[in-house]
């Protein structure tokens, strides 16, 4: 399948000298939800903005449903809806006629139809003659998207969108992002909520130093980097652990009162009922017993530290 | 050509006027009022005719262009520079336009703003003195004329200005002193020599007398010299703005 988005030995260096991208390459799926992460200025947002053309790249080439994006600009910037992630508006224009305006900018004719259904998708419906100004973070945010989304594009670029916002909206705003899927749109979003990324993406990259470090299947990352633990709260403290467990991959913690077995989800035989079974003979009684797997936010912690 | 985002472009900048309707054209109305209240009617006393034309009537056309000037360049300074200062200019950025429509949208929008307010004020005017127009088409040209030079001027102010202050500083300090000693309120005749030199090096000069002649047909120097000196300007201001957008000058990184 072709990619929707091909990014091959992109550069940027800004004018101070400051590198923000160095040597990406990265393909991106037509209908695929792309969650890329990365610590505060490490060139997601100057990624995106390459992209989008807000920023001119120093080297290397950027391609758009097979478009070059600068000579082709008008067929890849068609396709492409961008919430940055400041909320830049225009305070003294009402909803209606910002979002109205994003429409036309993007060479659209007029839709009042389509314009009132993108706002009602976003509950934006009874606040379409409300000033920019009049609004909250939060709706001021789902206005960014539905300007975003007033051309129909078939990428949306969602940086950081739920910087800032309520439980309840960013979890209408994950709704949002699944439904834009199944209708096919690519939805490439950065963000600094790792449960965001968990909860909605197909892939992940991770970014760092202007550097791509990492892409990776979301559920495949976290079954190859994820570890599993099985905890077990002990009666009686230990004091080392026995001789007869030292082949198994254990920890004492909590002053000897924890024992903790680390074992791969993957493996066909995980060892743990053979260590249950040595624990019987060793006599070591627990009063508790519980599993914790790492989550993509350890995984992503522990995979920017490596690299640093 | 995207001419649905040149529309939107010239709708939007065109709706601003609305929302400052006191700004953009009652204020502008009624200074040149006052100008010809106190200019007309306290010095007109006092200097009956120049060239065979009523005072009040000779300081009509470079009253008009004082406010065409200022206004082309405040509507379109304005107008570019906004969406730099509020960050909504990533959507102008990212949006699949061309540099000429962007252009089209936010000068054509300054230019009719600017030419409606010169005509409102025209209409004032008659108010006061007793108007001729003496070449209808000549004064309509240089109408039109300066304001899509001006206001590609102000687009220009508008992209180099990083603040407020910038903004203002071309407009205040060498326009409006340019349209002053440009004969908006006498005849460089009536100059002493060495000043009458030192105007010859002033734009605004031309316009002022150009666009005089189209309505009393007296003129300070030919229409000739009147129409290559803004020719002139407006292809600078042209080739600047090519400059700028391919270079991305203060616009992108």
């Amino acid at each position: 399948m072709q990619p929707i988005i091909q990014i091959t030995d992109v550069n940027k260096v800004y004018a101070g000298g400051f590198q923000a991208l160095n040597n990406i390459n990265l393909s991106i799926k037509p209908a695929e939800i792309f969650a890329l992460l990365g610590p505060n200025g490490a060139g997601k947002t100057t990624l995106i903005s390459a992209i989008c053309g807000i920023v001119d790249a120093t080297s290397g080439q950027i391609t758009v449903d097979g478009k070059d994006i600068v000579t082709g600009y008008r067929h890849t910037r068609s396709l492409i809806g961008l919430v940055p992630q400041e909320l830049t508006t225009d305070a003294f224009e009402t909803v209606w006629t910002t979002v109205s305006f994003s429409r036309g900018l993007f060479g659209k004719k007029p839709n009042p139809a389509f314009i009132e259904k993108t706002l009602k998708s976003l509950s934006l419906w009874d606040k379409k003659d409300n000033k920019m100004i009049e609004l909250s973070g939060g709706m001021k945010r789902r206005v960014m998207i539905a300007k975003a989304l007033s051309h129909e594009p078939a990428i949306l670029f969602l940086d950081e969108p739920t910087a800032g916002v309520d439980v309840e909206l960013r979890k209408d705003m994950w709704q949002l992002v699944r439904e834009l899927r199944n209708d096919g749109v690519t939805i490439i979003l950065t963000t600094h909520y790792i449960e965001e990324a968990e909860e909605i993406a197909d892939r992940i990259g991770v970014i760092k130093n202007g550097q791509l470090i990492l892409v990776e299947d979301k559920i495949a990352l976290m079954n190859q980097l994820g570890k599993k633990q099985l905890i077990l709260d002990l009666k009686e403290p230990l004091i080392e652990i026995p001789a007869q467990l030292t082949d198994f991959n254990l920890q004492l913690q909590n002053e000897g009162m924890q024992l903790i077995y680390s074992y791969d989800t993957t493996d066909e035989h995980t060892g743990i009922s053979a260590l249950l079974q040595q624990l019987s003979v060793a006599a070591i009684a627990f009063k508790d017993i519980k599993t914790d797997q790492s989550s993509l936010e350890d995984i992503f912690v522990s995979l920017v530290r490596e690299k640093t | 050509m995207n001419r649905y985002a040149v529309a939107a472009i010239y709708k939007f900048e065109m709706a601003r006027t609305k929302r400052t309707i006191f700004q953009s054209i009652i204020s502008p109305v009624i200074s040149t009022s006052l100008y010809f209240v106190v200019f007309g009617s306290a010095i007109g006393s006092r200097i009956t005719e120049i060239d065979g034309v009523s005072y009040g009537a000779f300081i009509v056309p470079g009253l008009i262009m004082l406010s065409l000037l200022t206004q082309s360049i405040s509507n379109a300074s304005f107008g570019i520079y906004f969406p730099k200062f509020t960050g909504t200019i990533y959507e102008l950025l990212s949006a699949p336009v061309s540099s000429f429509e962007v252009l089209l949208g936010y000068v054509g929008a300054a230019a009719t703003k600017s030419i409606l307010l010169a005509l409102i004020i025209l209409a004032t005017a008659h108010f006061f003195v007793p108007l001729e127009i003496a070449h209808p088409f000549w004064m309509l040209f240089f109408l039109v004329m300066t304001a899509i030079t001006f206001s590609l001027f102000g687009f220009i102010i508008g992209i180099w200005a990083d603040n407020f202050e910038k903004l203002q500083v071309i407009p205040l300090i060498v326009i409006t002193p340019l349209v002053f000693l440009g004969g908006t309120f006498y005849s460089v005749s009536m100059l002493p020599p060495f000043w009458q030199t030192v105007t010859q090096f002033n734009p605004v000069f031309y316009l002022i007398s150009g666009f005089r002649w189209s309505f009393y047909e007296v003129a300070d120097v030919s229409l000739l010299t009147s129409f290559c000196v803004m020719s002139g300007f407006l292809a600078f201001c042209l080739l600047a703005v090519t400059w700028i957008f391919k270079s991305g000058y203060q616009i992108k990184q």
